[in-house]
């Protein structure tokens, strides 16, 4: 019987979309649709003089405009997520409104909606819409941000700070280890900001119907269930079994596409207002100045070692950036998703980590594709590999000095951190030999040596991470300050006939769910995978759920699909013992068959789901029915890892970096489908490429960004890339049902620093120790001409 | 205006404001929602289409300055039931995560291999340089255009 996990099955989704059938929220048309604008502040900074709209409600086409004046200004959306000071104080949280009433806090933020009948006149009548502003001083830098007389965000407290948080070992401590250590590496960075660019630019209509009193919002979201809650029980207080969140297609994600926004809670609003359905679809501007941003860490670091090149201490300290409010998940992202991760994968006996996070007069950053991972995995291999250079030992040595033996978590127990956390399975060493054999490195240390005789500038970086994901326990995030849980749902419906229609309360937006789910259904109740149908995106159809980011679709949304399998066959079981007149301890279950074991009586899957929806000869006491729904709530977070190397030349003349080869080598745990496996990494490889060579958001003394459109953010191209080299090793989860880690982040996280430890390498001859990334011809140009 | 033109074969006439481009046309007048919208500076190539036989970037193109030619969009590239070679191509290598860039990619796709039946990675790389995918890496969209040569030259 042909079998599916493992197998690299071909995708079922596609054919809608290689044929121009995909359904992605701005392709929808309702009837009365109305369309709407955005009259956006041009300031980062500025008090609201006054709003006049009066000769904008008299333009064509227009149906209604609302400011923070109209009965919309008393809302706002939250923030998920409670990070307090360190010192006991809490969380400093702003009041997000959904419409700008008395200040400006960021370029781009909304002061009106105006709404008409189409969206051209929708945008003409936003130009009609006078706004006054007094302009004033604005910070960007979450550094400067908390300088003495800094331009306040928010006038109610005494500083920019949002929080002031630290974890780890006593700081005094780390300290004292630092001071005795034989060498200490210290480094001073940027990890800079980065627009997400989901190349579908976010997308939503609201449909308020009188009859029934209910809502429908069509959003290019990552988690419907969750936009749903923010939205009724936070943002609007409207009551959440009135209301359907529908997520289609959504043309990709990498966070962006997690928060809930105020353009979704004000259409929604406006929706009822005018009785008629309102869409609104960002164009790509707005998107630079209205999504969540991804880094922006100011980064002071400090490693020691004894004299074999052991790590002794590390201590690190940040400034990171949370822009004019709280988007949903941001606190989170650079506590609890970074300094977590700050053991690497090395035996570090002393860590401390102290991040103070200020509101800066910028869009807010959030989760970006590894949120607050790559951060640490850059901070991580980029000191290590400079200590290695400062140490005269090979960078790959270095670590294999460090790295935590291996450990399988159920023969040897899992490794216990200093950032609170506990790795469920690891084997550091073996995807980093696998890397060097795969690149070759011995013999690239022989070409370099080469190169460099004839002037050429070859660089090889390595990058040896471990990330967590399989987001999350929600008893552990829940005392981490996180105000959801963060379990998943899985509803299996066995349909009279046998065919199998699985809910999830994961999302896709490009991760293959319909193919990759189905393929593990299939396999565990021993069907074809015709006969299974994965829905999801839909809170009408799907009972609950979290939805997909922190590579948790699998590990989480699986482990609760496999839940309600095991419970199916539980009652299948007794079913067929009936059927078969036979004990249910002798009955075994294969092939879609239960089996009376050492006999040839067997009776099919369809045959038992047929029996429980025609319960004529049928267990006493047994409800009819084979249709079950799992909530799952994992015991750990789960730990991919994985080594990138990068190689890369670099043009003496003009300070041009190419990337000539990128290897990774990285463990999943167990892979369902090697084909999507793949092509997450090669996706994600290729967006850590772009933060290390390309892409920056840029702003200006003023606060105004100098990157709002693709003609001036450079993102990787096809020709800025090479084919990607992938292997893997599997060491399994060993505390979810499939054994599986996640992959979805895996690549973003560990090839910037490989791409930027390359680049040093390749200049390391020339005296050249760090490079501020993105890594443009420009600066390392300079970075040449200063040793000269 | 009053425009005409013919999109996958079939003769259109409509009258439009002059402003609107050849994707918010098809889009909104025509229902041929594949032509995507991810950018409006010819940057990001989602709505790549053909306009007499070559490939252009239907955001930045008006209507009306295509009247009278020939469109191919996405959704005339499949035979019927049966995909182009091309489509087919990405769907057996993987050649798509999200689907958003892909008509584009493949309009995009479908220009390189008829200027360059044997196109090398390099030509091929150098010719998707104007399509952004944020999914893939290009690694499979390369290797997808690369198995449609093949299929297509043989």
């Amino acid at each position: 019987m042909e079998t599916f996990i493992g197998q690299p099955v071909k995708r079922r989704e596609d054919d809608r979309f290689l044929k121009g059938a995909g359904k992605y929220t701005d392709d929808i048309k309702l009837p009365g649709m109305t369309h709407s604008a955005f009259v956006r502040s041009p300031y980062a900074h500025a008090r609201i003089l006054s709003i006049d709209t009066s000769k904008a409600k008299t333009a064509e086409g227009v149906v209604a405009i609302y400011t923070a004046e109209d009965g919309c200004g008393a809302f706002g959306v939250p923030c998920g997520w409670q990070v307090d000071f360190k010192n006991g104080e809490t969380m400093r949280e702003p009041q997000h409104p959904l419409l700008a009433k008395d200040k400006i806090r960021h370029v781009g933020e909304a002061v009106a909606i105006v709404i008409a009948e189409t969206q051209e006149l929708a945008r003409d009548a936003a130009e009609l819409v006078q706004v006054s502003y007094e302009g004033l001083p604005a910070v960007t830098c979450p550094k400067k941000a908390m300088e003495p007389g800094a331009p306040k965000v928010h006038d109610e407290w005494e500083d920019n700070a949002s929080f002031d948080w630290c974890i780890g070992n006593d700081r005094a401590a780390v300290e004292a280890a630092l001071e005795k250590a034989h060498h200490v590496t210290e480094m001073t960075y940027k990890n800079h900001r980065v627009a997400p660019n989901a190349i579908e630019p976010r997308s939503y209509i609201a449909d308020y119907d009188v009859n029934g009193d209910k809502w429908t919002l069509y959003t290019s979201t990552q988690n419907p269930h969750l936009i749903r809650l923010l939205l009724c029980a936070f943002a609007l207080g409207i009551p959440e079994h009135k209301v359907r969140v529908v997520s289609y297609d959504v043309g990709g994600g990498f966070g962006s596409k997690i928060y809930h926004y105020t353009e979704e809670a004000l259409l929604t609003w406006a929706s009822k207002e005018i009785g008629r359905p309102v869409k609104w679809t960002s164009d790509r501007t707005e998107a630079f100045l209205t999504d969540a941003h991804g880094r922006d860490h100011i980064v002071h670091s400090k490693m020691g070692f004894d004299k074999d090149g052991k790590i002794v201490a590390h201590l690190t300290d940040e400034y990171c950036a949370m822009g004019a409010y709280l988007s949903t998940f941001a606190p989170a992202v650079p506590t609890y998703l970074h300094g977590t991760l700050f053991q690497g994968v090395y035996t570090t006996p002393l860590i401390h980590l102290n991040v103070v996070a200020p509101f800066t007069h910028t869009v807010a950053v959030d989760a970006y594709r590894g949120a607050g991972r790559p951060e640490a995995t850059y901070l991580l291999e980029r000191i290590m590999s400079k200590a290695a250079k400062e140490m005269a030992i090979d960078p790959a040595e270095l670590r294999f000095k460090n790295f935590i033996p291996p450990f399988d978590g159920v023969k040897e127990p899992g490794y216990q951190t200093q950032v609170a956390l506990q790795y469920d399975s690891g084997n550091y060493e073996a995807v980093l030999k696998r890397g060097l054999e795969m690149l070759g490195y011995e013999d690239f240390r022989m070409d370099q040596a080469e190169a460099r005789k004839n002037g050429k500038l070859l660089g090889v970086g390595i990058s040896t991470y471990i990330e967590g994901c399989g987001i999350a326990p929600s008893a552990v995030v829940g005392a981490l300050g996180a105000r959801a849980g963060l379990y998943e749902v899985g509803h299996v419906r066995v349909q009279p006939t046998g065919k199998v229609s699985v809910f999830t309360g994961a999302h896709s937006h490009g991760q293959g769910h319909e193919t990759v789910f189905a393929q593990f259904v299939a396999d565990k109740l021993g069907i074809s995978m015709d006969d299974v149908d994965i829905v999801h995106g839909d809170t009408d159809q799907v009972a609950f759920g979290m939805g997909t980011y922190g590579s948790r679709s699998l590990s989480v949304g699986g482990s609760a699909i496999i839940k309600s399998i095991d419970k199916i066959l539980e009652k299948g079981a007794k079913i067929a013992a009936h059927k078969l007149e036979a004990a249910e301890e002798d009955l075994e279950y294969a092939e879609g068959k239960w089996k009376v074991k050492g006999t040839d009586k067997s009776i099919s899957f369809g045959d038992v789901s047929l029996t429980a929806y025609v319960p004529h000869d049928y267990p006493e006491g047994l409800e009819p029915g084979l249709d079950f729904s799992s909530f799952y709530d994992p015991t750990n977070f789960t730990y991919p890892f994985g080594t990138h190397i990068a190689v890369v030349e670099v043009c003496a003349d003009t300070g041009k970096v190419t990337l000539q080869r990128f290897v990774a080598c990285d463990d999943v745990g167990n892979v369902m489908n090697p084909m999507i496996v793949d092509g997450q990494i090669h996706g994600g490889v290729v967006q850590g490429v772009g933060q290390a060579l390309l892409e920056e958001v840029v702003f200006d003394g003023e606060g105004q960004m100098a990157t709002g459109s693709y003609m001036d953010y450079a993102m990787p191209r096809a020709d800025d890339v090479p084919m990607i080299e992938t292997d893997r090793t599997t060491t399994p989860c060993p505390h979810n049902p499939l054994g599986v880690k996640g992959a979805g982040e895996a690549g973003a996280i560990g090839s910037t620093p490989a791409v930027v430890n390359a680049v040093v390498d390749a200049l390391s001859h020339l005296g050249v120790t760090d490079i501020q990334m993105p890594v443009t011809p420009q600066r390392v140009w300079k970075a040449m001409q200063s040793k000269k | 205006m009053q425009i005409s033109m013919t999109i996958n074969g079939k003769e259109y006439s409509h009258d439009v404001e002059p402003r609107i481009s050849l994707a918010q046309y098809l889009r909104e007048n025509l229902d041929l929602t594949g032509t995507h919208i991810g950018c409006d500076t010819s940057g990001c190539g989602a709505c790549t289409v053909h306009v007499d036989g070559a490939a252009a970037k239907a955001c930045t193109l008006l209507a009306v300055q295509v009247d009278g030619s020939e469109i191919t969009t996405i959704e005339g590239m499949a035979n019927g039931k049966e995909m182009h070679p091309i489509q087919e191509a990405f769907k057996e290598n993987h050649g798509l995560q999200c689907g958003f860039c892909t008509p584009g990619m493949v309009m995009t796709a479908a220009d390189i291999l008829k200027n360059n039946p044997n196109a090398s990675e390099e030509e091929i790389r150098h010719g998707l340089e104007g399509n952004f995918c944020r999914c893939t890496g290009y690694h499979n969209i390369v290797k997808s255009i690369q198995h449609a040569a093949e299929k297509m030259n043989a």
